[in-house]
């Protein structure tokens, strides 16, 4: 249902009950009022009767002939709908007629002896005064008929109903009309919206817009800003990401160009080798998009079940432990001080540690040590994760650059894709806790990374992951 | 045609270095745009190929420098990048020519011979000397109505001498235009290719210098008979 018409059948109900209900009350007091006055006649009459009588001035006939002429003159004189006679009767206490008036009817307007009454006489319901004057022995009945008084009531609704009827439906259209205006602001946003085209992530103009619809346009340009921004991010990511593939794929191309043309066979030897690296470089690269873009998306890892960081670590260095020894380097992971620490996110936490490890594989000698240690850190609810090698390090002036996407340093010979510690940060970002690059005690680079962690399961015995894969 | 290669891709550089050495050119390759300075400071080259990112900078930067100096040496850019807006600034900024990665080693090697015969002020890309049009794509030479072919190795140490004909060229600056095949240069290895070479062309076509090393003999203008 739309909102116009929503809140036009809210408005007209509301309206309509408003009216029902002045309507009801006026004829409720209407009633009583004329039921008020009109009885106040009604005894009027028929006491003024009695004391003529009293008098012996007139007689009985002409008595109750009085009641007639003067209720004519008395009310409502001008509205024939409302000419009515009040009709007499004079009875003797021993129950004989002893008068009316020419208008009553023939039978006894009432039985009772005094006071008001309600009747019904030769089919008509009659509202009758009685008084009654022991001294001469007579009663004298004044009464005027009940369909008489409930045309009065019914006039005076309808005067009222009438006007109402006539200006409802006017009502109505200009609540239809208002509702119209008073939405156009939505209307326009609306319009604005339907009107672009998908990809058109510009802000809406809120200069105009009503202070309702303000926070709307705000949350809006909001999220297309954000949308914009990440979108932007993604197309630089894919573009810097085809563009840093390009050069592995020339190398491999050339070297493929080499082998074919040279007649040299130690020549074509050498190019299969150089295209075999080329391959393994160009595989690593393409692992680490797949784990940027993981990462980037921050994929839930609801069925992976958080274990601690010792043992996701072990994972980690026994994946590695090959490739070191095929570089001749020795890996020392010490992981034993911090088995009962949790960690709540595994995947994240294993591209950070096997992105600085392969960091520090590529940075370090031949023959050097490639240490992996791990230890809590404000009082356990911190897990700082060291990675430590005897590579040339980063220079202090780089150290805030290289965490940036595809920026390799200046000691990097150029043999990574320069996306590895920007996937550590961002992975250690995810985590919630921070890296930090610096030189280490006697050379080389102290790669550390500070995690938050679950509460530990203290006291369960792990098994000592201390291990030396010494080349 | 000694050539300067300048790239920081291990793999690629070891391949433009062989490659270009299959199409008859010597180069020496470098990593870094510090090294690239270093090597152009020392000269001796005909060429470079530059690569557009580098570790330490830009191959933008050391165009620049070398612009700056007022070197016209021919530079081909290499780059990842190949949008119109990356070439022109390759261009305006001093490249003679401009490859997108991944290239064919062929049309490099084409590229190359041009930009250089462009230096040279030459317009046909054969080069005549004596009796002999060398043509240095196919690195064959017509001679006497005869075509020859030579070996990269050949080729290299004619064009080497084809450079400036009549100039003397000792054996070490020969054997520098061989450095940087995969192989070591053998202490005789100019005399082998220059015997091979006096066996293809004309007898004299190569001079001995005796203490100094080797030239072109002077051309003969040959009457019209």
């Amino acid at each position: 249902m739309s909102m116009r018409l929503r809140l036009f059948l809210i408005l007209v109900l509301a309206t309509g009950t408003v009216w029902a209900s002045a309507v009801l009350w006026t004829r409720a007091r209407t009633e009583a009022h004329v039921e008020r006055v009109l009885d106040t006649r009604l005894s009027e009459a028929a006491r003024m009767v009695a004391s003529l009588v009293a008098d012996n001035s007139i007689d009985l006939e002409a008595a109750a002939g009085v009641v007639e002429g003067g209720g004519k003159e008395t009310t409502f004189a001008t509205a024939a709908d409302y000419e009515h006679r009040l009709s007499c009767q004079i009875w003797s206490v021993e129950g004989g007629l002893l008068g009316q008036s020419e208008g009553a009817p023939d039978g006894r307007l009432s039985s009772s002896s005094s006071g008001f009454s309600t009747s019904e006489v030769d089919g008509q319901a009659w509202r009758v005064y009685t008084a009654e004057d022991p001294d001469l022995g007579i009663r004298v009945m004044v009464a005027d008929t009940m369909a008489m008084r409930e045309n009065l009531v019914g006039s005076i609704i309808t005067a009222l109903v009438l006007p109402a009827g006539l200006v409802l439906p006017a009502l109505v259209g200009l609540i239809w009309i208002s509702l119209g205006q008073g939405l156009a602001p939505l209307d326009r946003v609306a319009r604005v919206l339907s009107s672009r085209s998908a990809s058109d992530l510009t802000p809406l103009p809120d200069e105009h817009a009503a202070s309702e619809v303000q926070p709307l346009i705000e949350g809006l340009n909001g999220l297309m800003t954000r949308v914009a921004s990440a979108r932007e991010s993604e197309r630089t990511f894919t573009a810097f990401a085809a563009h840093e593939l390009k050069t592995p794929l020339s190398g491999l191309k050339t070297q493929a160009q080499v082998a074919a043309m040279s007649p040299d066979p130690a020549t074509k030897d050498w190019a299969l080798v150089q295209i075999q690296k080329a391959v393994d470089r160009t595989d690593r690269m393409v692992r680490q998009l797949l784990d940027m873009a993981a990462v980037e998306a921050e994929v839930k890892e609801a069925d992976e079940h958080p274990g601690s960081i010792a043992s996701h670590l072990a994972g980690v260095v026994e994946d590695l432990a090959s490739l070191a020894r095929v570089k001749g380097l020795a890996l020392h992971a010490d992981l034993k001080e911090s088995c009962v620490l949790q960690c709540s996110r595994p995947l994240l936490l294993g591209i950070a540690v096997r992105n600085l490890l392969e960091n520090a594989f590529a940075a370090a000698p031949h023959g050097s040590e490639v240490a992996l240690t791990m230890q809590p850190v404000e009082e356990g609810r911190r897990c700082a994760i060291r990675v430590r090698d005897h590579g040339p390090g980063i220079p202090a002036d780089e150290v805030a650059l290289v965490t940036r996407r595809f920026v390799r340093g200046r000691q990097a010979q150029g043999t990574g894709s320069g996306l590895g510690l920007a996937i550590v940060d961002l992975a250690v970002e995810r985590l919630g806790g921070r890296l930090a690059l610096g030189p280490a005690e006697g050379g080389g680079l102290l790669a550390e990374i500070v995690l938050p962690c679950l509460s530990g399961r203290s006291g369960q015995a792990m098994p000592d992951l201390q291990t030396s894969l010494a080349s | 045609m000694r050539i300067l290669i300048v790239e920081d891709d291990d793999v690629l550089r070891d391949g433009l270095v062989a490659g270009l050495s299959l199409a008859g050119f010597t180069s020496e390759a470098v990593a870094t745009r510090a090294e690239g300075e270093a090597a152009l400071e020392a000269g001796g080259f005909s060429g470079v190929v530059l690569d557009f990112m580098l570790p330490d900078g830009s191959g933008l930067d050391l165009l620049a420098r070398l612009r700056a100096r007022g070197s016209t040496l021919p530079v081909l850019m290499l780059t990842a990048r190949d949008r119109p807006h990356d070439r022109v600034a390759g261009l305006d900024g001093g490249a003679d020519d401009y490859l997108g990665k991944p290239f064919d080693l062929e049309e490099l090697a084409a590229r190359l011979r041009a930009i250089l015969r462009r230096a040279e002020g030459r317009a046909d890309g054969r080069i005549s000397w004596n009796g002999l049009l060398l043509d240095p794509a196919k690195m064959e030479g017509e001679i006497d109505g005869e075509v020859q072919t030579f070996s990269p190795k050949e080729f290299a140490v004619l064009r080497a001498l084809l450079e400036r004909p009549g100039a003397v060229l000792g054996k070490s600056a020969l054997e520098e235009r061989l450095y940087g095949w995969q192989e070591g240069v053998e202490s005789n290895t100019v005399e082998v290719h220059i015997h091979r070479l006096r066996a293809k062309l004309r007898a004299g076509f190569i001079e001995t210098v005796r203490g100094a090393g080797y030239r072109l003999a002077p051309e003969v203008l040959r009457k019209i008979v």
